[in-house]
């Protein structure tokens, strides 16, 4: 007998997105209120595992065809980036600045260099928390 | 930053371009490029040279880390100068043989050659030319690990990367000691600069921590400048390319030994220590290196142990020059201060007839393809040139006139006998020594001359022997020997161009209180002294070394002839292997291969680390006991925490590893609660999803073991895991009651209060945990995302690039 598996389908179809923009809330939310890049991390990558967990990995691979690894690396020179960027006025290493603006649309808004320092952390926790677990999964040895 | 300062750091920025050189001019040999550099050095460096007046040192700051009063200082004085004009001039000698004796061969790692090559000469500009110590020890190991690049510099030869190895080994053992007699100077004196550890030396002579910073600095020094018995070495770095032995090996890197001690005399000379310690060892050095070079049969292990022997000639006479410095009277501190001017003079003299010698015998290899005394001979007429300047080097070695080395040979004798005349250390005990050791050691030095002059270049041609038809070299090989050659003669005939120039500004460096305002040493070198004991002494020297020489034949069956090898080197090998096997066995103790053998480690150390410290700092309390009120607890909080104790209990009892990953996950879920109850939002989030990211992750994991098996446990095994775990348990909730009562009777600020207070003014944040993760512990943050994508990268490279069985690692 073939299992079926359209509750599961269907229900993550759904909860896979409400907890992505979740965690993208989150992410943003970080400097203010409970989130920040290291639980946003990880909040994308437990949507991104029940996706992997409900289909199967040839599909979701082909539907998000990213490469961890890499994103990795994308975040840790992102945050080193942040880092570096206070030598430009003198400061040391990872002095971050903050600064409030009025934008259009969002209204006076706070801006700051650790929004990006997070996005690094965000993206590095994404890519270990999924490299790891896809590299086990995928070992068939 | 100042021309000084790009000057050190010019090699530097050299080797950046140098592959580039190497690849876009493959047909161009890369030496031409880099040669520029040392000449433009060396002739920028000329014009500091005191012309007509005394040197004025120059000093010019560059801040590092001046909160740790590390600074880049660039101090030139006549010490400094003139191991920096060694350095570059002798450098551009050797890049420009190297161009020669080194092909353009089609996988010649060139590249790699001058780029270790100009990262000494920086490193080694770098030691002369600073005056903080800290500054001086960076440059000092780079030499070290240049030194050794070099000598590994053909790695497919055994004997090449051992050679390497070994001197890694034992000048970064001496350098590292040395770091700790900087570090006990700078307790005493609270700064790193010499010239400001020179301006307190009288009031740190008494001082306990005087003598063992002394010990200390002195064992890198040893050890750097090849010092009986850390002297096994350099033999072996004879691996290295000739360049290398003649630049490195001979003219500069191990006499960074000499400079420190040069450096230092201001501190430390004057003391009894320092006077034994430099004597003895230069001494026992002198005449260890002469006698053992006698044996040799490859022609550059004889000079290896030449070399070896002259270093401790000067070493020695910096030690009994040092007795200058306990003097004030003047006519007195003259008469010692001669053996430093021979010092000076004979480390200018050993670099130029030392290197020429062995660019000599970087051509009969290169000609013949041997090195050893037993295949050569006749090379007189074949190689006439080579022959000349071999006779011009080995003559001043020996000590013969008109050439330099008669002179400082001269002069060596004459601060040994002056020394015996000496009226403290007890010198007149055993004083009489000092020359007869001295003389002792030219015989030999002497004789080891007479057999490399007479087994290379007379007796019988014997072609059948050697690998190549042998014939004179090219011209540009012969350029560098050539001008050393030249500048041996001219030194030995005009010894007087040095004078002020040269030794009498070093004399001043190294010992800079003798003398009054505006008073100078007097240099006057001169042949002729009239008849003299060091007359007798030489004329003595040649003919004992001639009779060495005829008899060796009859010597030459002896054990003590056949066996080349330094017997010391059976300890150093010894005691490499009791360390590899001794690591070995460590190791292999304590990595058993199964974890719950690590826990029971880590725990048990934590356990003793942490109990100590609590035990120690008398912080263990038990009073938040008496302060517990069960009021307080709503029965929400006590269903979890009772909930919780019971899963936990569970745990050991649970036979399959899927239900114990529930029940770890069950675990985790209730302590989230607990966060969420006391109002910790974030940490309640992070639990819960690190939570559901491992229970997936363990459930992955597992489904590739193997089905737990029954294992059987002997009852004192698992008395012991009972106590380690119960004991492990217990110090946690200790140490949780102590903290909480400490907090309320002691009075001590928690540190969270600053993070309240600072983290909207000085972070803009609202949200106090996030504002720490980014901003003020950012770099933990930074680092720990660097340990997570590395253990990623472990996983992945374990996982996708197995070991095939056999393998080791």
């Amino acid at each position: 007998m073939k299992t079926n598996f359209l509750m599961l389908h269907t229900i993550t179809r759904i909860v896979a997105f409400i907890i992505l923009s979740f965690s993208v809330f989150l992410f943003f939310a970080g400097h203010n209120n409970p989130g920040g890049g290291f639980i946003g991390g990880l909040m994308t990558a437990s949507a991104l595992l029940l996706l992997y967990v409900s289909f199967d990995l040839k599909t979701i691979k082909r539907v998000i065809p990213f490469n961890y690894s890499t994103m990795i690396a994308v975040g840790l020179l992102i945050a080193i980036a942040t880092g570096l960027n206070s030598f430009l006025f003198g400061d040391p290493f990872l002095t971050q600045y903050f600064e409030y603006y009025d934008l259009p649309v969002l209204g006076e808004t706070e801006l700051t260099t650790a929004l990006p320092f997070d996005l690094g952390i965000y993206l590095v926790v994404v890519g270990v928390a999924l490299l790891t677990i896809l590299t086990i999964a995928e070992d068939d040895a | 930053m100042s021309t000084l300062h790009y000057l050190v750091l010019a090699p530097f920025i050299m080797a950046i371009f140098v592959p580039f050189f190497y690849k876009w001019f493959r047909n161009i040999h890369t030496g031409w490029f880099v040669l520029i550099l040392p000449t433009v050095l060396f002739v920028y460096l000329l014009q500091y040279l005191p012309v007509g007046g005394p040197m004025e040192p120059l000093q010019l700051t560059v801040p590092w880390v001046p909160s740790l009063g590390i600074n880049f200082t660039v101090y030139l004085d006549g010490l400094s100068l003139l191991f920096a004009l060694l350095i570059t001039g002798i450098g551009a000698l050797v890049v420009l043989y190297s161009i020669y004796y080194i092909a353009n061969k089609k996988d010649e790692p060139l590249n790699n050659f001058y780029v270790y090559l100009l990262m000494f000469m920086g490193a080694m500009l770098g030691v002369v030319l600073s005056d903080n110590l800290i500054v001086i020890y960076v440059f000092w190991e780079l030499t070290s690990l240049a030194s050794s690049l070099l000598i590994a510099y053909w790695f497919h030869k055994e004997k090449s990367r051992y050679g390497a190895q070994k001197s890694m080994f034992i000048t970064v053992t001496g350098g590292f000691s040395m770091l700790a007699g900087f570090s006990l100077l700078y307790v005493m004196t609270n700064t790193f600069s010499i010239q400001e550890i020179i301006a307190q030396a009288g009031t740190i002579i008494n001082d306990p921590l005087f003598i063992p910073a002394m010990l200390l600095i002195l064992l890198g020094a040893f050890t750097k400048s090849a010092q009986f018995p850390f002297h096994i070495w350099l033999p072996d770095a004879m691996e290295a390319p000739t360049p290398v032995s003649a630049y490195l090996h001979s003219a500069t890197m191990v006499k960074a030994g000499i400079y420190l001690v040069a450096r230092l005399t201001p501190v430390f000379g004057g003391t009894a220590q320092w006077f034994w310690l430099l004597t003895i060892f230069g001494l026992v050095t002198l005449v260890w290196g002469s006698v053992s070079a006698i044996r040799q049969k490859d022609l550059k292990a004889i000079l290896a142990f030449s070399t070896i022997s002259q270093l401790g000639l000067i070493m020695s006479l910096l030690g009994l020059g040092s007795a200058a410095v306990h003097y004030d009277v003047a006519e007195v501190d003259m008469l010692y201060a001669t053996a430093v001017m021979a010092a000076v003079f004979h480390l200018v003299n050993h670099a130029t007839f030392k290197g020429s010698l062995f660019m000599v015998v970087g051509i009969v290899d290169h000609e013949t393809g041997t090195r050893d005394i037993r295949n050569l001979g006749g090379l007189m007429t074949i190689m006439p040139i080579t022959f000349t300047i071999s006779l011009i080097g080995l003559a001043s070695m020996a000590g013969l006139p008109p050439f330099n080395g008669f002179l400082s040979k001269e002069m060596f004798f004459t601060g040994t006998l002056n020394a015996t005349t000496l009226d403290i250390f007890n010198v007149s005990t055993w004083g009489f020594l000092f020359p007869v050791l001295a003389w002792v050691a030219s015989v030999f030095t002497f004789a080891y001359c007479m057999i490399m002059f007479f087994r290379t270049f007379t007796g019988k041609y014997q072609p059948e022997k050697l690998k190549k038809e042998a014939h004179e070299a090219p011209v540009g090989m012969l350029i560098s020997p050539i001008v050393l050659a030249s500048l041996v003669v001219i030194f030995g005939l005009f010894p007087n161009l040095l004078g002020y120039t040269i030794i009498e500004p070093a004399m001043q460096s190294i010992l800079p209180n003798l003398l009054g305002e505006g008073d100078r040493f007097y240099v006057n070198i001169y042949h002729w002294h009239g008849l003299n004991p060091e007359l007798f002494m030489t004329i003595g020297v040649v003919l004992f070394g001639m009779l060495v020489v005829l008899n060796l034949k009859r010597w030459q069956e002896t054990t003590f002839f056949l066996k080349e090898r330094d017997p010391l080197n059976r300890v150093y090998d010894s005691g490499l292997d009791g360390l590899i096997t001794g690591s070995q066995r460590v190791t292999n103790f304590q990595m058993t291969g199964l974890l719950r053998d690590y826990f029971a480690f880590m725990m048990v150390f934590m356990i003793f680390l942490v109990g100590w410290t609590f035990i120690q700092f008398d912080a263990l309390s038990f009073e938040s006991l008496a302060m517990f009120d069960a009021g307080e607890v709503t029965p929400f909080l006590w269903i979890i925490t009772l909930v919780l104790i019971a899963a936990t209990v569970t745990m050991p009892f649970i036979q399959q590893r899927i239900t114990g990953i529930i029940v770890v996950g069950v675990i985790g879920f209730l302590i989230a609660l607990l966060f969420v109850v006391f109002r910790a939002p974030d940490l309640a989030l992070t639990q819960l999803l690190v939570e559901t990211v491992m229970v997936v992750l363990l459930l992955l994991a597992f489904y590739h073991l193997p089905e737990l098996r029954k294992e059987k446990f002997t009852p004192r095994f698992r008395f012991t895991n009972l106590v380690i775990s119960v004991g492990m348990g217990l110090m946690v909730t200790i140490i949780a009651f102590s903290v909480h009562a400490l907090r309320q009777t002691s009075g001590f600020d928690p540190i969270s209060d600053f993070f309240v207070e600072a983290s909207v003014p000085l972070a803009g944040g609202y949200n106090m945990v996030n504002v720490i993760l980014v901003d003020f512990r950012g770099l933990d943050t930074l680092l720990e995302v660097l340990v997570l994508a590395i253990a990623a990268l472990g996983v992945v490279t374990l996982i996708k690039h197995k070991f095939k069985g056999g393998e080791d690692v």
